[in-house]
Protein backbone atom coordinates (compact mmCIF):
# COMPACT_ATOMS: atom_id res chain seq x y z
CA UNK A 1 0.00 0.00 0.00
CA UNK A 2 0.94 3.56 -0.85
CA UNK A 3 0.18 6.82 1.41
CA UNK A 4 -1.41 9.79 0.06
CA UNK A 5 1.52 11.46 -0.23
CA UNK A 6 3.55 9.13 -2.25
CA UNK A 7 0.50 9.06 -5.08
CA UNK A 8 0.64 12.51 -4.41
CA UNK A 9 4.19 13.29 -5.23
CA UNK A 10 4.20 10.89 -8.05
CA UNK A 11 1.16 12.64 -9.69
CA UNK A 12 3.48 15.66 -9.23
CA UNK A 13 6.42 13.71 -10.85
CA UNK A 14 3.98 13.21 -14.04
CA UNK A 15 2.89 16.87 -13.89
CA UNK A 16 6.18 17.90 -14.13
CA UNK A 17 7.42 16.06 -16.87
CA UNK A 18 10.46 16.60 -19.31
CA UNK A 19 11.30 19.97 -17.36
CA UNK A 20 14.94 20.90 -16.98
CA UNK A 21 14.38 23.70 -14.16
CA UNK A 22 11.65 23.59 -10.86
CA UNK A 23 11.53 26.07 -8.41
CA UNK A 24 10.01 24.58 -5.18
CA UNK A 25 8.74 27.20 -2.64
CA UNK A 26 8.47 26.98 1.29
CA UNK A 27 7.21 24.36 3.36
CA UNK A 28 6.08 22.07 -0.34
CA UNK A 29 7.32 18.63 0.61
CA UNK A 30 5.03 17.31 -2.05
CA UNK A 31 6.88 18.79 -5.28
CA UNK A 32 10.13 18.54 -3.13
CA UNK A 33 9.43 15.10 -3.09
CA UNK A 34 8.38 14.68 -6.76
CA UNK A 35 11.31 15.99 -7.98
CA UNK A 36 13.99 14.18 -6.02
CA UNK A 37 11.27 11.10 -7.27
CA UNK A 38 12.43 12.13 -10.75
CA UNK A 39 16.22 12.82 -10.35
CA UNK A 40 15.90 9.27 -8.51
CA UNK A 41 14.58 7.63 -11.47
CA UNK A 42 17.85 9.09 -13.65
CA UNK A 43 16.56 12.82 -14.98
CA UNK A 44 18.37 15.28 -15.54
CA UNK A 45 16.71 17.79 -13.50
CA UNK A 46 17.52 21.00 -11.84
CA UNK A 47 15.99 21.78 -8.61
CA UNK A 48 16.03 25.48 -6.93
CA UNK A 49 14.86 24.95 -3.62
CA UNK A 50 13.65 28.29 -2.30
CA UNK A 51 14.16 27.81 1.07
CA UNK A 52 16.97 25.40 1.76
CA UNK A 53 18.78 26.46 5.33
CA UNK A 54 22.04 25.23 3.74
CA UNK A 55 23.40 25.28 -0.21
CA UNK A 56 20.64 27.70 -0.82
CA UNK A 57 21.25 27.93 -5.25
CA UNK A 58 20.97 31.83 -5.20
CA UNK A 59 23.88 33.80 -4.78
CA UNK A 60 22.62 37.09 -5.45
CA UNK A 61 20.00 37.69 -3.07
CA UNK A 62 16.39 36.85 -3.06
CA UNK A 63 15.43 38.75 -6.06
CA UNK A 64 17.50 36.03 -7.89
CA UNK A 65 14.61 33.60 -8.42
CA UNK A 66 12.31 36.12 -9.86
CA UNK A 67 15.10 37.00 -12.36
CA UNK A 68 15.69 33.74 -13.04
CA UNK A 69 12.12 33.61 -13.52
CA UNK A 70 11.37 36.72 -15.70
CA UNK A 71 14.23 35.56 -18.41
CA UNK A 72 12.25 31.96 -18.32
CA UNK A 73 14.70 29.77 -17.06
CA UNK A 74 12.27 28.14 -14.85
CA UNK A 75 9.64 25.68 -16.54
CA UNK A 76 7.81 24.63 -13.43
CA UNK A 77 6.75 26.17 -10.80
CA UNK A 78 4.03 25.61 -7.72
CA UNK A 79 1.17 27.82 -6.27
CA UNK A 80 -1.11 27.07 -3.81
CA UNK A 81 -3.91 29.25 -2.32
CA UNK A 82 -6.61 30.41 0.72
CA UNK A 83 -8.77 30.75 -2.31
CA UNK A 84 -8.36 28.64 -6.33
CA UNK A 85 -11.57 29.82 -8.19
CA UNK A 86 -13.04 28.06 -11.61
CA UNK A 87 -10.72 30.62 -13.60
CA UNK A 88 -7.48 29.30 -12.23
CA UNK A 89 -6.99 32.43 -9.98
CA UNK A 90 -5.28 32.23 -6.52
CA UNK A 91 -6.24 34.14 -3.55
CA UNK A 92 -3.14 34.30 -0.79
CA UNK A 93 -4.73 37.57 0.77
CA UNK A 94 -8.08 37.88 2.77
CA UNK A 95 -10.97 35.42 2.44
CA UNK A 96 -14.30 34.97 4.76
CA UNK A 97 -12.95 38.45 7.11
CA UNK A 98 -9.82 36.59 7.70
CA UNK A 99 -6.59 38.18 6.77
CA UNK A 100 -3.93 35.52 5.14
CA UNK A 101 0.13 36.47 5.06
CA UNK A 102 0.49 37.78 1.36
CA UNK A 103 0.53 37.34 -2.60
CA UNK A 104 4.48 36.57 -1.86
CA UNK A 105 5.68 36.27 -5.66
CA UNK A 106 2.95 34.96 -7.09
CA UNK A 107 1.57 38.19 -9.16
CA UNK A 108 4.87 37.50 -10.99
CA UNK A 109 5.35 34.09 -10.83
CA UNK A 110 2.38 32.68 -12.55
CA UNK A 111 2.61 34.72 -15.85
CA UNK A 112 6.50 34.66 -16.31
CA UNK A 113 6.64 30.48 -15.23
CA UNK A 114 6.50 28.09 -18.42
CA UNK A 115 3.89 26.08 -16.31
CA UNK A 116 2.26 26.75 -12.75
CA UNK A 117 1.04 23.55 -11.48
CA UNK A 118 -1.70 24.76 -8.72
CA UNK A 119 -1.07 22.66 -5.78
CA UNK A 120 -3.48 22.25 -2.10
CA UNK A 121 -4.02 19.77 -0.73
CA UNK A 122 -6.95 20.34 1.21
CA UNK A 123 -10.15 19.98 -1.50
CA UNK A 124 -13.49 21.72 0.22
CA UNK A 125 -15.80 24.48 -1.44
CA UNK A 126 -13.83 26.87 1.50
CA UNK A 127 -10.72 26.23 -0.99
CA UNK A 128 -12.19 25.63 -4.28
CA UNK A 129 -14.44 28.64 -4.70
CA UNK A 130 -16.73 29.97 -7.79
CA UNK A 131 -14.47 33.40 -7.63
CA UNK A 132 -12.09 34.27 -5.29
CA UNK A 133 -12.45 36.93 -3.17
CA UNK A 134 -8.92 38.88 -4.03
CA UNK A 135 -7.13 37.91 -7.17
CA UNK A 136 -3.37 37.58 -5.95
CA UNK A 137 -2.56 36.09 -9.01
CA UNK A 138 -4.08 35.47 -12.31
CA UNK A 139 -2.36 32.84 -15.06
CA UNK A 140 -2.39 30.12 -17.10
CA UNK A 141 -2.67 27.12 -14.90
CA UNK A 142 -0.80 23.78 -16.20
CA UNK A 143 -2.93 21.94 -13.99
CA UNK A 144 -4.68 21.72 -10.41
CA UNK A 145 -4.11 18.79 -8.20
CA UNK A 146 -6.08 18.78 -4.53
CA UNK A 147 -5.57 16.04 -1.86
CA UNK A 148 -9.20 14.77 -4.09
CA UNK A 149 -8.68 15.10 -7.74
CA UNK A 150 -6.61 16.08 -10.71
CA UNK A 151 -7.86 18.60 -12.63
CA UNK A 152 -6.51 20.01 -16.36
CA UNK A 153 -7.36 23.43 -17.68
CA UNK A 154 -9.22 23.82 -21.26
CA UNK A 155 -8.46 27.30 -21.71
CA UNK A 156 -11.21 28.73 -20.03
CA UNK A 157 -12.01 26.25 -17.11
CA UNK A 158 -11.07 22.86 -15.33
CA UNK A 159 -11.86 19.43 -16.37
CA UNK A 160 -11.54 16.73 -13.73
CA UNK A 161 -9.07 13.98 -14.71
CA UNK A 162 -8.99 11.40 -12.25
CA UNK A 163 -9.91 11.52 -8.58
CA UNK A 164 -7.49 9.35 -5.86
CA UNK A 165 -10.50 7.66 -4.48
CA UNK A 166 -13.78 7.25 -6.00
CA UNK A 167 -16.35 10.00 -4.09
CA UNK A 168 -19.22 12.91 -5.23
CA UNK A 169 -15.68 15.85 -6.18
CA UNK A 170 -18.40 17.68 -7.30
CA UNK A 171 -20.32 17.62 -3.81
CA UNK A 172 -17.08 18.88 -2.49
CA UNK A 173 -15.66 21.75 -5.14
CA UNK A 174 -17.20 24.82 -4.99
CA UNK A 175 -16.93 25.64 -8.84
CA UNK A 176 -18.19 24.78 -11.77
CA UNK A 177 -16.23 22.07 -13.87
CA UNK A 178 -16.16 20.02 -16.75
CA UNK A 179 -15.98 15.96 -16.18
CA UNK A 180 -15.81 12.92 -18.81
CA UNK A 181 -18.73 10.27 -18.60
CA UNK A 182 -16.63 7.78 -16.19
CA UNK A 183 -14.34 9.51 -13.90
CA UNK A 184 -10.76 7.53 -14.12
CA UNK A 185 -9.00 6.33 -10.56
CA UNK A 186 -5.85 8.56 -9.91
CA UNK A 187 -3.05 5.45 -11.24
CA UNK A 188 -1.52 4.50 -7.89
CA UNK A 189 2.75 4.29 -7.92
CA UNK A 190 4.54 1.46 -9.47
CA UNK A 191 6.51 -0.70 -7.65
CA UNK A 192 9.56 0.89 -8.65
CA UNK A 193 8.80 4.54 -7.60
CA UNK A 194 7.50 2.98 -4.26
CA UNK A 195 11.05 1.56 -3.56
CA UNK A 196 12.55 4.78 -4.59
CA UNK A 197 10.39 6.88 -2.34
CA UNK A 198 11.44 4.64 0.19
CA UNK A 199 15.32 4.49 -0.06
CA UNK A 200 16.86 7.51 -1.31
CA UNK A 201 14.64 10.15 -2.26
CA UNK A 202 13.63 9.66 1.62
CA UNK A 203 16.97 10.06 2.81
CA UNK A 204 17.07 13.08 0.79
CA UNK A 205 14.09 15.08 1.81
CA UNK A 206 14.20 14.35 5.56
CA UNK A 207 17.11 16.93 6.05
CA UNK A 208 14.88 19.81 4.79
CA UNK A 209 11.56 18.09 5.83
CA UNK A 210 12.13 16.40 9.40
CA UNK A 211 8.48 16.22 10.16
CA UNK A 212 7.29 15.51 7.01
CA UNK A 213 9.96 12.49 6.55
CA UNK A 214 8.67 11.21 9.97
CA UNK A 215 5.04 11.43 9.29
CA UNK A 216 5.68 9.89 5.63
CA UNK A 217 8.24 7.43 6.42
CA UNK A 218 8.96 6.88 10.01
CA UNK A 219 12.52 8.61 9.20
CA UNK A 220 14.10 10.37 12.80
CA UNK B 1 16.22 41.26 15.98
CA UNK B 2 18.55 43.06 19.26
CA UNK B 3 17.47 46.20 17.25
CA UNK B 4 14.20 45.79 16.89
CA UNK B 5 13.81 44.80 20.66
CA UNK B 6 15.65 48.11 21.76
CA UNK B 7 12.96 49.88 19.46
CA UNK B 8 10.08 47.95 21.15
CA UNK B 9 11.82 48.92 24.65
CA UNK B 10 12.36 52.58 23.46
CA UNK B 11 8.63 52.37 22.62
CA UNK B 12 9.12 53.87 19.47
CA UNK B 13 5.59 54.45 17.49
CA UNK B 14 4.46 55.30 14.26
CA UNK B 15 6.70 53.21 12.27
CA UNK B 16 6.50 52.65 8.73
CA UNK B 17 7.56 48.95 7.97
CA UNK B 18 8.84 47.61 4.57
CA UNK B 19 9.52 44.02 3.81
CA UNK B 20 12.48 42.94 1.87
CA UNK B 21 10.46 41.10 0.03
CA UNK B 22 8.46 39.83 3.28
CA UNK B 23 8.66 40.18 6.95
CA UNK B 24 7.91 37.71 10.22
CA UNK B 25 9.03 37.64 13.53
CA UNK B 26 10.55 41.27 13.50
CA UNK B 27 7.40 42.68 11.97
CA UNK B 28 5.09 40.87 14.53
CA UNK B 29 6.97 41.54 17.66
CA UNK B 30 6.87 45.32 16.74
CA UNK B 31 2.92 45.58 15.68
CA UNK B 32 2.52 43.67 18.54
CA UNK B 33 4.04 46.04 20.66
CA UNK B 34 2.04 49.02 19.19
CA UNK B 35 4.89 50.26 17.16
CA UNK B 36 3.50 50.31 13.73
CA UNK B 37 1.12 52.15 11.87
CA UNK B 38 1.80 51.32 8.15
CA UNK B 39 3.43 47.82 6.58
CA UNK B 40 4.74 47.53 3.24
CA UNK B 41 4.84 43.98 2.17
CA UNK B 42 4.71 41.20 -0.30
CA UNK B 43 3.69 39.27 2.68
CA UNK B 44 4.27 39.03 6.75
CA UNK B 45 4.12 35.21 8.16
CA UNK B 46 5.93 32.90 10.76
CA UNK B 47 7.11 31.20 8.38
CA UNK B 48 7.28 27.47 9.55
CA UNK B 49 5.67 28.16 12.75
CA UNK B 50 2.41 29.76 10.87
CA UNK B 51 0.84 32.64 10.68
CA UNK B 52 1.85 35.69 12.58
CA UNK B 53 -0.82 36.68 15.12
CA UNK B 54 0.18 40.11 16.13
CA UNK B 55 -0.22 41.30 12.32
CA UNK B 56 -3.14 39.47 11.22
CA UNK B 57 -5.45 40.49 14.60
CA UNK B 58 -3.83 44.15 13.77
CA UNK B 59 -4.86 43.98 10.02
CA UNK B 60 -7.93 42.48 10.46
CA UNK B 61 -9.38 44.81 13.54
CA UNK B 62 -8.03 47.96 11.06
CA UNK B 63 -5.20 48.99 13.35
CA UNK B 64 -2.25 48.86 11.09
CA UNK B 65 -2.57 50.21 7.16
CA UNK B 66 -1.36 47.29 4.99
CA UNK B 67 -0.01 48.44 1.48
CA UNK B 68 0.51 44.71 0.16
CA UNK B 69 2.75 43.91 -2.57
CA UNK B 70 4.55 41.45 -4.72
CA UNK B 71 7.72 40.04 -4.29
CA UNK B 72 9.93 41.31 -7.16
CA UNK B 73 8.10 44.39 -7.35
CA UNK B 74 9.93 45.14 -3.87
CA UNK B 75 13.41 44.36 -5.54
CA UNK B 76 12.57 46.24 -8.48
CA UNK B 77 11.60 49.61 -6.71
CA UNK B 78 14.48 49.27 -4.64
CA UNK B 79 16.94 48.63 -7.56
CA UNK B 80 15.52 51.82 -9.14
CA UNK B 81 16.60 53.87 -6.25
CA UNK B 82 19.75 52.17 -5.78
CA UNK B 83 20.70 53.56 -10.15
CA UNK B 84 19.18 57.01 -9.16
CA UNK B 85 15.84 56.66 -11.53
CA UNK B 86 12.79 57.54 -10.73
CA UNK B 87 10.83 53.75 -11.81
CA UNK B 88 11.65 50.52 -13.30
CA UNK B 89 9.55 48.06 -15.38
CA UNK B 90 8.43 44.52 -14.14
CA UNK B 91 6.95 42.09 -16.27
CA UNK B 92 4.01 40.25 -14.90
CA UNK B 93 1.67 41.22 -11.76
CA UNK B 94 -0.60 43.18 -14.55
CA UNK B 95 -3.70 40.86 -13.96
CA UNK B 96 -3.76 40.66 -9.86
CA UNK B 97 -5.97 43.44 -8.11
CA UNK B 98 -2.99 44.28 -6.18
CA UNK B 99 -2.87 46.75 -9.79
CA UNK B 100 -6.18 48.38 -8.41
CA UNK B 101 -4.74 48.18 -4.27
CA UNK B 102 -1.82 49.91 -5.85
CA UNK B 103 -2.10 53.53 -7.01
CA UNK B 104 1.42 53.98 -7.14
CA UNK B 105 1.86 51.00 -9.64
CA UNK B 106 1.47 51.87 -13.68
CA UNK B 107 0.54 50.01 -16.52
CA UNK B 108 2.45 51.25 -19.44
CA UNK B 109 2.82 50.87 -22.88
CA UNK B 110 6.31 49.44 -24.14
CA UNK B 111 7.75 52.17 -25.86
CA UNK B 112 10.24 50.16 -28.09
CA UNK B 113 7.86 47.93 -29.08
CA UNK B 114 5.52 48.40 -32.24
CA UNK B 115 2.59 46.39 -30.88
CA UNK B 116 1.05 46.37 -27.83
CA UNK B 117 2.80 45.37 -24.77
CA UNK B 118 1.76 46.47 -21.50
CA UNK B 119 4.22 46.58 -18.72
CA UNK B 120 3.98 47.47 -15.11
CA UNK B 121 6.17 50.45 -13.90
CA UNK B 122 6.82 50.64 -10.16
CA UNK B 123 8.40 53.81 -8.78
CA UNK B 124 11.06 54.07 -6.91
CA UNK B 125 11.45 53.50 -3.03
CA UNK B 126 14.25 54.57 -1.05
CA UNK B 127 13.28 54.02 2.93
CA UNK B 128 14.79 56.11 5.49
CA UNK B 129 16.45 53.58 7.69
CA UNK B 130 17.51 50.48 7.06
CA UNK B 131 18.25 48.22 9.89
CA UNK B 132 19.84 44.48 9.15
CA UNK B 133 21.89 42.32 11.34
CA UNK B 134 25.58 41.03 9.62
CA UNK B 135 28.31 38.45 10.40
CA UNK B 136 31.19 40.55 10.64
CA UNK B 137 31.55 44.20 10.87
CA UNK B 138 35.20 46.06 10.54
CA UNK B 139 37.61 48.51 11.52
CA UNK B 140 36.92 50.44 8.01
CA UNK B 141 33.25 50.68 8.42
CA UNK B 142 32.46 47.72 6.21
CA UNK B 143 29.84 45.07 6.62
CA UNK B 144 29.83 41.53 5.65
CA UNK B 145 25.97 39.74 4.65
CA UNK B 146 27.67 36.85 2.03
CA UNK B 147 25.44 35.58 -0.22
CA UNK B 148 22.57 37.74 1.16
CA UNK B 149 23.01 40.14 -1.54
CA UNK B 150 19.31 41.87 -0.99
CA UNK B 151 20.84 43.35 2.51
CA UNK B 152 23.20 45.14 -0.58
CA UNK B 153 20.50 46.55 -2.19
CA UNK B 154 18.27 48.00 0.57
CA UNK B 155 21.57 49.41 1.67
CA UNK B 156 22.11 51.26 -1.65
CA UNK B 157 18.41 52.11 -1.82
CA UNK B 158 18.13 53.25 1.84
CA UNK B 159 18.56 57.18 2.97
CA UNK B 160 20.64 55.95 6.49
CA UNK B 161 21.82 52.33 6.97
CA UNK B 162 22.44 51.02 10.45
CA UNK B 163 23.87 47.33 11.02
CA UNK B 164 24.89 45.13 14.18
CA UNK B 165 27.25 42.21 13.83
CA UNK B 166 28.21 39.07 15.34
CA UNK B 167 32.42 39.72 15.19
CA UNK B 168 34.12 42.81 14.46
CA UNK B 169 37.22 41.82 11.98
CA UNK B 170 40.47 43.65 12.00
CA UNK B 171 41.56 45.80 9.13
CA UNK B 172 39.52 46.36 5.58
CA UNK B 173 37.77 43.55 4.44
CA UNK B 174 37.42 44.85 0.68
CA UNK B 175 41.41 44.06 0.93
CA UNK B 176 40.22 40.55 1.27
CA UNK B 177 39.72 38.87 -2.28
CA UNK B 178 37.37 36.10 -0.95
CA UNK B 179 35.44 38.08 1.29
CA UNK B 180 35.29 40.84 -0.59
CA UNK B 181 32.01 40.26 -3.01
CA UNK B 182 29.60 39.38 0.42
CA UNK B 183 30.55 42.81 1.32
CA UNK B 184 28.55 45.72 1.73
CA UNK B 185 31.51 49.23 1.06
CA UNK B 186 30.99 51.57 4.05
CA UNK B 187 30.27 53.65 2.21
CA UNK B 188 26.47 52.72 2.37
CA UNK B 189 27.05 52.05 5.91
CA UNK B 190 25.87 54.92 8.30
CA UNK B 191 26.78 52.83 11.59
CA UNK B 192 27.25 49.66 13.20
CA UNK B 193 27.06 48.40 16.74
CA UNK B 194 28.19 44.65 18.08
CA UNK B 195 25.43 42.56 19.22
CA UNK B 196 26.05 39.06 19.77
CA UNK B 197 23.78 36.13 18.99
CA UNK B 198 21.90 39.76 17.70
CA UNK B 199 19.22 37.64 14.80
CA UNK B 200 18.10 35.44 17.20
CA UNK B 201 15.85 33.43 17.94
CA UNK B 202 15.98 33.39 13.91
CA UNK B 203 19.57 32.36 12.47
CA UNK B 204 22.70 33.99 10.66
CA UNK B 205 23.96 31.41 8.11
CA UNK B 206 27.23 29.45 9.05
CA UNK B 207 26.99 31.08 12.62
CA UNK B 208 23.91 29.69 14.31
CA UNK B 209 20.67 28.11 13.38
CA UNK B 210 16.89 29.35 13.42
CA UNK B 211 15.61 28.47 17.08
CA UNK B 212 12.40 26.55 15.85
CA UNK B 213 11.36 25.38 19.27
CA UNK B 214 11.58 29.44 20.34
CA UNK B 215 10.21 30.65 17.72
CA UNK B 216 6.92 27.99 17.82
CA UNK B 217 6.79 29.42 21.63
CA UNK B 218 6.78 32.87 20.01
CA UNK B 219 4.19 31.87 17.69
CA UNK B 220 1.71 30.25 20.63
CA UNK B 221 1.97 33.02 23.10
CA UNK B 222 1.81 36.07 20.40
CA UNK B 223 -2.06 33.86 19.82
CA UNK B 224 -3.25 36.69 22.45
CA UNK B 225 -2.67 40.12 23.57
CA UNK B 226 -2.16 38.84 27.15
CA UNK B 227 0.04 36.00 26.37
CA UNK B 228 2.27 38.47 23.60
CA UNK B 229 2.90 40.74 26.40
CA UNK B 230 4.30 38.06 29.24
CA UNK B 231 5.99 37.18 26.07
CA UNK B 232 7.51 40.73 25.96
CA UNK B 233 7.93 41.48 28.91
CA UNK B 234 10.42 38.04 29.39
CA UNK B 235 11.93 38.58 26.48
CA UNK B 236 12.56 41.67 25.43
CA UNK B 237 11.58 44.14 28.32
CA UNK B 238 14.01 41.87 30.44
CA UNK B 239 17.67 42.81 28.41
CA UNK B 240 19.36 39.87 30.20
CA UNK B 241 17.09 37.26 28.56
CA UNK B 242 17.02 39.06 25.52
CA UNK B 243 19.71 37.63 23.61
CA UNK B 244 19.55 33.97 23.69
CA UNK B 245 18.40 31.24 26.25
CA UNK B 246 21.21 30.78 28.77
CA UNK B 247 23.35 32.61 25.91
CA UNK B 248 24.57 29.34 24.89
CA UNK B 249 27.88 29.56 21.59
CA UNK B 250 26.44 28.14 18.30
Amino acid sequence: MHTREELLACVVARLIGEAKHVAVGAASPIPATACELLKARGQDLRVSMLHKRKGNPFTEGSRELFDLAGQGRIDVFFLGGAQIDGEGSINLVRADGKRFPGSFGSAFMYSVVKKTILFREEHSKRVLVPKVEFVSARGTPGALLTGRALFSWQGSRFRLESTHEAGDVRGETGFDFQSPERIPLTPPPTEEDLALLRSSVAQRIAPDYPDFARRVWGIN
Amino acid sequence: MALVRELIRKKSRHLKLLGVPVLGMCADLLIGAGCVAEVESSAVSLGEAGLAPRFTEAVENGEIKMRDATCPAVHTALQASEKGVPFMPLRGVLGSDLMRIRNDWQEAQNPFSREKDSILLVPAISPDIALFHARWADEAGNVWVGRRRELATIAHAAKQTFVTYEELKPGDMLEDELLAPGVISGTYVTDTAPAKRGAWPLGIAGVYDIDDAHLAQYAKAARTREAFQRYLEEFVCTPAKSYSPASSPA
